[in-house]
């Protein structure tokens, strides 16, 4: 889902990259007052993870291949902030290090990916855990839901992207998409609930998801329980 | 995980690739690239001519790379905050 240079128009680029920006530094102001010496090596280990994880293509159906994004399990670990951050953070490195994903498009990439990704797939996250009955399997199913759905909006977003200029047509644009992420977010959603589950029952303290609100919650819940160290 | 698991990383092209091969707008993303200094284009290191290797260790490389980076921002963000 790395847009290269060349599909959308400069003024698509312009605008999401205005958006992003924006966004990264309202994220990084959020993370400086909350973060500290404990959360910073965290949001290290989770974006090499993220990025790692990124490479490894797994196959879809008919000769198309998909890949974990990890912004809706970075956005649970860390915060939606950090998440947006450590989107960005791997998106910029994909992009100037090895050529994945064109520099005219980063702001186009870290939208969809960060922005509807992290922040998006947060929100949805935290809107289905809040509304459903309080409980583990709540839990996981926001956490399964909001993961595939942060897979398949950010690649709608990429096929509005892809109409607005003029690149491909919404109508054969989107279908296509949609289809295929469908099946990659159920990758997403099976990997993320998979590599949170194993979070909680070994490192508990790992899920800094920084608002204390939400720490309560889920030490509430039975979900988390507070280091005995 | 990525020394031991990206030599079996899937080589087709993932989603969006795949849409625009298939609804004939790929050709638009060959034409002109903005940053031309990509150290390790397509994940590949240019002189260690193994496949599998090379990727490792681009990988290997981002990883750490990614590290120092947010250690780095962390870094940034700790100096303003105690302003």
């Amino acid at each position: 889902m790395h847009i290269p240079d060349g599909f959308l128009t400069h003024s698509i680029n312009a605008a999401t990259f205005i958006i992003s920006a924006g966004a990264c530094a309202y994220g990084v102001k959020r993370v400086n007052r909350s973060f500290g010496e404990r959360e910073v090596p965290l949001m290290g280990v989770t974006a090499a993870f993220v990025f790692a994880a990124q490479m490894l293509n797994f196959p879809v159906a008919g000769g198309t291949s998909g890949h974990f994004l990890g912004a809706v399990f970075s956005s649970v670990l860390l915060g939606p902030w950090a998440g947006l951050i450590i989107m960005t953070l791997v998106l910029a490195v994909q992009c100037l290090g090895f050529a994945d994903g064109g520099l005219s498009a980063i702001g186009s990439n870290i939208f969809n990916m960060g922005i509807v990704g992290a922040l998006g797939g947060y929100g949805i996250f935290f809107a289905i855990s809040t509304l459903l009955p309080k409980g583990r399997k709540s839990f996981f199913f926001a956490l399964a839901v909001s993961s595939w759905l942060s897979i398949v909006l950010g690649a709608t977003a990429a096929a509005v992207e892809l109409a607005i200029s003029e690149t491909s047509p919404f109508l054969v644009t989107f279908p296509a998409m949609v289809g295929i992420h469908a099946i990659i977010g159920v990758g997403e959603a099976i990997i993320t609930t998979a590599a949170i589950s194993l979070i909680l029952k070994t490192r508990p303290d790992l899920v800094v998801s920084v608002s204390p609100g939400y720490r309560r919650k889920l030490t509430q819940e039975g979900i988390l329980h507070e280091n005995p160290i | 995980m990525v020394l031991i698991l990206s030599p079996f990383a899937s080589s087709s092209p993932d989603g969006l690739e795949k849409v625009a091969q298939a609804k004939g707008f790929s050709h638009k993303g060959e034409q002109w690239s903005l940053w031309h200094y990509a150290p390790m284009r397509d994940y590949a290191i240019p002189w260690i001519k193994n496949e599998m290797v090379s990727t490792a260790f681009s990988g290997m490389i981002g990883i750490l790379a990614i590290f120092l980076l947010i250690l780095g921002f962390g870094q940034l963000v700790r100096k303003r905050s105690k302003t």
